[in-house]
């Protein structure tokens, strides 16, 4: 069933593009050979080209083009090896030329798609309409003096990635998961980080509503929205407002809007009459951008595995659910920590550990997979102190909970604490004769057929051993007793 | 006789030979702006303790037996190259506080080769101008004056500044800029020879941008031969332009004497105006007959998009000017005018600091790039261009070079010309389609009209084939022996 948002006239559907800006990790600008960290003191990372002194002249920086050629072969879309940048002008002060260098008519990627998995496990393609490389502008701050405004050029001319969708997605969900993916891909591809409270990857959202089979109707930008459940309350926030006003007869503008996340509403930014007339044209201080196909392919050859390519590769080679899969390829780092404990183990085993108790640690002490709490090595060696029957399942999760505490190996904190499993079966045979005698009631009850209490006599057995019985052994062990 | 009659070519050579120092030579020239400069206000800084401390040590280099090709060679800046810790103006009030902080590539180039820079000359504001009357610095006077008349004329422009100073001999050469013949139309009017290379040819690094597809820098001076000297210097490929040529930059200087043998010269037909003067027509012919008698052969070609190239121009040059010259906005350099916000520091700054016919081509370029205009003017424009391109290649399949006149007028007198902005843009008539298609052009003065005044004729020539022009220009050059100098010059008692 479609995600619809119910009005007084009914049911609507909602249409939804995303413009996604992202930073492309580069150590120089795209067209001055001023450094890109973030976090430097303001106006420290400002060349002359970037703060437009007269004469100033951009030169396109090749690794830039790269990222963006990476990026669209990993959004597995054309890449045009004859794009052109157009100047996109408009004053504005931390805007040093007046004008952003960007590209409008013919951008360096075109036609891609996304797979998209929901909740439910349905996956969707959404489209990706292109993907073109632009300057940032710099940072205004109104807030530091009461009569002046300071800017800080460091970010102006740091290259980004405009990717943008089709309007091909119908729910904040799916939203959210198409978020979620290309930040995926993207970190993958190491050619943005994808940190959107660092403001290195930013989303426009375009929103529109519209009865079932109805054409598209008008549809409103939310600008800068910076971060993916923003995004996701913003659409919700955004289409219920325009289903308000058709609903009150009202008729929907086209204009740009901000989202307040405080009060979760959107309000307007500028309305069409004074959208800004961009005066686009090509930038005659630069060539048409012209790629060698060699170049392209070789720049493809040299691709990671992307995170769909892997989820199917898990699900083949490990035999893993595929939600699981979803789950572990998410992230590289942790697709990589999973394949690392799962070769020659139990790979469903190694997942269940790594999505169910890794993901907990994490959480709680706050680390992350690059730091994990526990290293791939020491969770690896767990699950064959499991499978070689030197612990079992219960203990398993009492040395794991050791290892984040005291990062030791679980073999030495097995032998330190004596957690090694029981299967010495005199041992468990004299723990069954006690629980059997101290629970004669219950032996009687049992042998006239409640069948249930077998599982009490596991426990207390279990119990009797201090957890460390083997639980396969006590099984057989006390059905010999009690036949 | 003071050493500033000497040509490029005979100072470089005189200071090899040690017939005398640079400091000999840059006193000459500075003594000579401080006498003629309040008269012909053709330049607008005078760097005369800097010329002499670079003549200084030029000197020792020479002394040294240190032979870089313009060592101690003392030349005349355009206002418009921006140079490390000397004003730059542009010509505009926006800029009048402005020193930049780096070196243009060009001029770079140039004190790299040993020059010695005298300072800045006028020109039109931000090179938008043929008369010199734009300049934020007042107008710039041509030497040169009609018989039996004391009307001021105009030098031309925008290079108005570089031009005076070279026909005045205040310099035996200077650096210009050409957008739409802001080197050749000067050069005709104040009687020297002028260059626009291919564009490419030289890094627009460093040089205040009017419109980024049509700008080349080159160079003027008395002699064709100077010109191929200088632009050797001036010329090569720059990683810091994009549009800079990846191309060797050949021996102009011996191209100038391979001769026209066997050239074949092309006559484009559509240059000869309705209202072309008869004086310049004779000047045309009396040009083409020279070559001829030097062994060239003449061709009748047709240039069928001409008639489009001035308007075209109208509409590129202001477009990528409007957009060029946004970051003139009062927030980082310059002039600033506060205002009570944002919008209001823009307008108070801009309109204080850009003179009228900037504002103009601010405007037009505005107007032509905007929603719902954008087709109708700069695409077509566009188009148009491709096919002025198309027309010179075609041409180039048949002839070796073109040659045209310069300008369709001799020097005007100041007020002149002046009651629309139309009558003033159709001086460029001759001299705009080298830039709308990329190509070389030098203006070579060819003799004087009725009024005592210089005409120039342009030899066009093939993408990145300056040597052919060179020839061509030297062959006019020789045998138009041009010989009458300027009423105001070096040497002369006012």
């Amino acid at each position: 069933m479609s995600y619809m948002l119910e009005g007084r006239t009914g049911s609507w559907e909602i249409v939804v593009g995303l413009e996604v800006h992202a930073q492309v990790i580069s150590k120089a600008k795209l067209f001055s050979g001023a450094a890109t960290a973030f976090g430097a003191e303001p106006n420290s990372q400002v060349s002359f080209v970037d703060a437009a002194f007269p004469g100033m002249l951009p030169v396109i920086n090749r690794e830039c083009v790269a990222q963006a050629v990476r990026t669209g072969l990993g959004l597995a879309a054309e890449i045009n090896l004859e794009s052109r940048f157009d100047r996109k002008n408009y004053f504005y002060a931390d805007l040093p030329a007046g004008y952003q260098i960007s590209q409008y008519q013919m951008p360096v990627v075109g036609r891609g798609s996304i797979e998209i998995v929901l909740e439910d496990g349905s996956t969707r393609h959404i489209g990706v309409t292109r993907l073109h490389l632009e300057q940032d502008a710099g940072k205004s701050f109104h807030d530091r003096d009461p009569v002046l405004s300071y800017i800080d050029l460091n970010r102006s001319g740091v290259a980004l990635m405009e990717i943008v969708s089709e309007p091909d997605i119908r729910s904040p969900e799916e939203a959210g998961a198409y978020l979620r993916k290309l930040r995926s891909i993207l970190r993958y591809l190491g050619t943005c980080d994808g940190n959107m409270d660092e403001g290195s990857m930013r989303a426009d959202v375009n929103v529109s509503v519209r009865k079932t089979g109805e054409p598209f109707r008008t549809r409103c930008e939310v600008k800068n929205v910076n971060s993916i459940r923003f995004v996701m309350h913003a659409i919700e926030a955004e289409a219920r407002r325009q289903i308000d006003v058709w609903e009150e007869g009202g008729e929907v503008e086209q204009e740009t809007r901000l989202y307040d996340p405080g009060r979760g509403i959107t309000r307007s930014m500028r309305s069409k009459e004074h959208a800004h007339d961009y005066r686009y044209f090509p930038d005659p201080d630069l060539l048409p951008l012209v790629l060698d196909p060699a170049w392209v392919e070789e720049l493809r050859s040299a691709l990671p595995e992307l995170p769909d390519a892997k989820r199917a590769r898990f699900i083949r080679e490990y035999a893993i659910p595929a939600y699981d899969a979803g789950v572990l390829t998410v992230d590289q780092a942790v697709a990589d920590y999973f394949e690392t404990i799962a070769k020659g183990r139990d790979a469903r085993l190694a997942s269940n550990w790594v999505t169910g108790n890794l993901f907990a640690a994490m959480n709680e002490t706050g680390r992350s997979i690059e730091n994990p709490p526990v290293s791939a090595a020491h969770l690896g060696q767990l699950l064959d102190l499991i499978a070689d029957g030197t612990i079992n399942g219960r203990i398993a999760k009492d040395v794991f909970e050791a290892m984040v505490e005291t990062g030791d190996a679980p073999a030495a904190i097995v032998e330190s604490r004596g957690l090694r499993q029981v299967t010495d079966t005199g041992a468990i045979d004299t723990a069954i004769a006690q629980v059997l005698a101290a629970n004669a009631d219950k032996v009687a009850e049992y042998k006239s057929g409640k069948d249930k209490l077998f599982g009490f006599f596991i426990g207390q057995a279990m119990k009797a051993t201090g957890g460390k019985a083997n639980p396969a052994a006590v099984n057989e062990a006390l059905r010999r007793a009690l036949s | 006789m003071t050493l500033c009659d000497l040509s490029l070519a005979e100072a470089r050579d005189g200071l090899r030979r040690r017939d005398f120092t640079s400091t000999d030579i840059t006193t000459d020239c500075l003594d000579a702006i401080a006498a003629l400069n309040p008269k012909l206000n053709a330049f607008v800084t005078v760097t005369a303790e800097r010329a002499l401390e670079q003549a200084a040590q030029a000197d020792r280099r020479l002394a040294a037996g240190e032979t870089a090709p313009l060592l101690g060679v003392p030349l005349a800046i355009k206002d418009l190259f921006c140079t490390e810790g000397v004003r730059t103006t542009a010509g505009s009030r926006i800029l009048g506080p402005f020193v930049p902080p780096y070196e243009s590539t060009v001029t770079a180039n140039l004190l790299r080769d040993g020059a010695v820079f005298l300072g800045k000359t006028n020109m039109d504001e931000f090179a938008m101008g043929s008369s010199n009357m734009t300049s934020a610095y007042g107008p710039v006077v041509n030497p040169w004056t009609r018989h039996g008349d004391n009307a001021q004329l105009v030098p031309g422009g925008s290079s108005g500044g570089s031009s005076a100073a070279v026909a005045a001999r205040l310099a035996p050469g200077a650096t210009a800029t050409d957008t739409g013949g802001s080197i050749r139309q000067p050069a005709s009017f104040c009687g020297i020879a002028g260059i626009k290379p291919t564009y490419g040819r030289c890094s627009r690094w460093g040089i205040v941008a009017f419109a980024s597809s049509l700008d080349q820098a080159g160079p003027m001076g008395r002699t064709v031969r100077d010109c191929a000297i200088m632009l050797a210097s001036m010329a090569g490929h720059d990683p810091k332009d994009s549009t800079s040529a990846d191309i060797p930059v050949p021996d102009f200087e011996a191209a100038c004497g391979r001769g026209v043998k066997g050239l074949r010269i092309g006559v484009p037909r559509e240059y000869r105006s309705d209202g072309m003067s008869p004086e310049i027509e004779a000047m045309w012919q009396h040009g083409l007959a020279w070559l001829r008698e030097q062994g060239a052969t003449l061709v009748d070609v047709s240039l069928p998009h001409t008639k489009y190239a001035l308007a075209t121009y109208y509409i590129v040059a202001p477009a990528e000017a409007s957009s060029n010259l946004a970051r003139y906005d009062g927030v980082r350099f310059g002039l600033r005018q506060d205002g009570s916000d944002l919008q209001e520091l823009y307008e108070n700054t801009r309109a204080a600091g850009f003179g009228a016919e900037v504002r103009r081509r601010v405007l037009i370029g505005t107007y032509v790039l905007s929603a719902g205009y954008y087709d109708a003017y700069y695409l077509r424009a566009q188009k148009l261009r491709a096919l002025i391109l198309r027309d010179f290649t075609e041409a180039f399949e048949k002839v070796d070079a073109l040659v045209t006149p310069t300008a369709p007028t001799a020097a005007f007198a100041m007020g002149e010309k002046m009651d629309d902005p139309v009558t003033m843009y159709l001086n460029d008539v001759f001299t705009v389609p080298a830039n709308m298609a990329g190509i070389p052009g030098l203006s070579v003065p060819a003799g004087l009209d009725s009024a005592g005044l210089p005409l120039g004729l342009q030899v066009l020539g093939k993408p990145f084939d300056e040597e052919t022009v060179f020839a061509v220009g030297a062959a006019i050059e020789r045998a138009a022996a041009f010989a009458t100098l300027p009423s105001l010059r070096a040497g002369v008692a006012l």
